[in-house]
């Protein structure tokens, strides 16, 4: 089942213009506030009626404002996870879980009640009131409440926007379990290249109300030419899987035939990885470094150069373990007479690798 | 103090049962008078707001006698209810319509704030999660607004239990019939010797009125419990 939208919408001074499909799998709507992601994901759920637009989900027209076509919210059946949770008080949290059932066709396909508290880890909570909760606990139980509904996509804005940096570690690896486990699109709307590089299957990069980009999480990120958060937010997508777990603490991940090294994670050996690499903390060389403390050295040929009127270059290097970005100067660039195809490597330092950066 | 007299009592029983009957039956018109006025914009609203605001503003006799211009022997709709076998003038059920249309303000302005307070939000919530309009409105505001609907109820029935001037323009002051505390408490003073009946009456009255205001206090405090999500 596939979510297709098309929408024209004025948005201030702004006309949001946009058109993109989201296939199995979670469809991260990403770019910086005010660009339209929020309206977007507001007229998929029938919150926001856009003045021209074509939403259909499988075979069923949401909207089509050729044809008069509108359904509201409550026959659109999509479970909407918000940036403020919005658990109703006067529910204790086993009421709240179960809100959406009664409205659910029967013989839905809901998950199961008790797979979904499991899965959320949200079983001590059942008895007491959203106001009793924390942050993130909310979160997960807003979560719940949207999968028990029954609906036939997730959308999720912005959910772990109000949450700090411990809170946001809870929510992301349910997120990942759900992408995993549950079989609808899930539209996910953030500005977080980090929740991008751990979730997204399919990227689309919305910029002044325009898609300007579409694609998978490795090809978007590790595009000199977008960066809707600007460079200094830019950083590419490793895929890797976890071989050893070794006694001084470091993990051993392959890529590719190729053997990275990062600070030791959680994640058991044979887990598949994708690990977001700052463009910031990569260096160039031209020559392999030797004497070097940096334990991963990528050899690799450089795929695009992209810089501006600023001090600042970005530089793709395909490597085999992937495109990896870097961020250097433009004298350095100029310095070691990087262009498109020179041979070079890429250094990482393992502890450059944020833990939010790496996710199963 | 000593035993309230038969027609003292006549007009304790009569004064609950107007009150009581004007409360019930303003109280769904009030709930969707003031979720129209909170959350709808339709043309006419200013009107509306101005009309359900009227009683509040203009002299009790004025509304008493616009009531008996419409509702009595000889208005329009009091011919047709009459034919209907309702008589409204001179009658107990006028009172119960004096009461109901001079608390209704009251009633409108508490509902109306507590409508204006639920967060629209949480019912954009409700409806992404399959319910409709009605649904929301009674699985997610109704319990929202509670406190505001049982304050709204209170005040509108201590105001029916006080009300006087559209009362006796409206329907008289006709003992068994139409007498409701106050009225009663005007015409033993009217009498010699009456003073002892009215202020028994009196004591009746703030006894009522100060167990309304408690009443309306406690649960108010167990709604705000139940809505606030401890």
């Amino acid at each position: 089942m596939k979510l297709a939208v098309e929408m024209h919408q004025p948005m201030g001074a702004l006309m949001l213009d946009v058109a993109f499909s989201a296939p199995p799998g979670v469809t991260v709507l990403f770019g910086r506030s005010g660009s339209g992601k929020t309206t977007v994901v507001n007229a998929v759920a029938g919150l926001v009626k856009p003045v021209r637009g074509r939403i259909s989900l499988g075979d069923q027209v949401l909207q089509d404002s050729g044809q008069g076509i509108w359904l509201p919210p409550h026959r659109r059946r999509l479970g909407y996870v918000f940036q403020d949770a919005r658990l109703f008080p006067h529910l204790s949290v086993h009421q709240n879980l179960v809100y959406g059932r009664r409205f659910a066709p029967r013989g839905s396909a809901a998950e199961p009640e008790a797979r979904v508290i499991e899965m959320l880890g949200i079983g001590p909570l059942l008895q007491r009131r959203p106001g009793a909760l924390s942050g993130g606990e909310r979160q997960r139980v807003a979560l719940g409440r949207a999968l028990l509904s029954a609906p036939r996509a997730i959308l999720a804005d912005e959910p772990l926007a109000a949450l700090d940096e411990a809170r946001k570690a809870e929510i992301l690896p349910y997120f990942e379990r759900l992408r995993d486990e549950v079989a609808i699109p899930i539209l996910y709307v953030t500005h977080s290249a980090a929740e991008v590089a751990r979730l997204a299957t399919t990227v689309v990069v919305l910029q002044d109300g325009r898609v300007v980009r579409q694609g998978t999480a490795a090809e978007v990120l590790s595009d000199p030419s977008v960066t809707p958060l600007g460079a200094r937010a830019a950083g590419a997508v490793l895929l890797g899987t976890v071989v050893a777990h070794h006694e001084d603490g470091l993990c051993e991940l392959d890529a590719h035939g190729v053997r990275l090294f990062l600070p030791g994670t959680v994640h058991p050996v044979g887990t598949a990885l994708r690990l977001r690499v700052a463009a910031q903390e990569v260096i160039l060389s031209r020559a392999r470094p030797e004497g070097l403390s940096a334990l991963n050295i990528l050899p690799g040929t450089v795929e695009q150069i992209r810089s501006g009127e600023g001090p600042g270059a970005l530089v793709s290097i395909r490597t085999q373990a992937g495109t990896v970005l870097a961020r250097i100067t433009r004298r350095s660039a100029a310095a070691l007479d990087l262009n498109v195809g020179t041979e070079c490597h890429a250094v990482i330092k393992s502890v450059a690798i944020a833990p939010e950066d790496v996710g199963g | 103090m000593a035993m309230l007299g038969p027609e003292e009592w006549q007009a304790v029983t009569l004064s609950l049962k107007v009150s009581t009957w004007a409360t019930l039956l303003s109280l769904p018109l009030a709930v969707l008078a003031a979720h129209a006025l909170a959350r709808w914009r339709f043309p006419g609203r200013t009107l509306l707001n101005g009309v359900v605001h009227l009683p509040l503003i203009m002299p009790p006799v004025v509304t008493g006698y616009v009531l008996l211009m419409v509702f009595g022997p000889s208005g329009s709709v009091g011919r047709a209810l009459q034919s209907l076998g309702l008589t409204l003038a001179f009658n107990w059920t006028g009172a119960a319509l004096a009461a109901a249309v001079m608390g209704f303000p009251l009633m409108v302005r508490a509902i109306r704030l507590s409508i204006e307070a639920v967060d629209p939000r949480l019912e954009q919530a409700a409806a992404t999660l399959g319910a409709s309009r009605a649904w929301i409105f009674v699985t997610v505001t109704l319990p929202l607004i509670l406190p505001g609907l049982i304050a709204g109820t209170i005040l509108g029935f201590a105001k029916a239990m006080g009300e006087f001037g559209a009362t006796i323009t409206f329907v008289s002051n006709i003992p068994g019939q139409t007498q409701t505390i106050p009225s009663a408490i005007y015409a033993f003073l009217q009498v010699p010797g009456g003073e002892t009946a009215a202020a028994r009456l009196v004591t009746i009255s703030i006894i009522l009125a100060l167990g309304a205001l408690l009443l309306s206090e406690s649960a108010a405090r167990w709604a705000a419990r139940r809505v606030g999500g401890q």
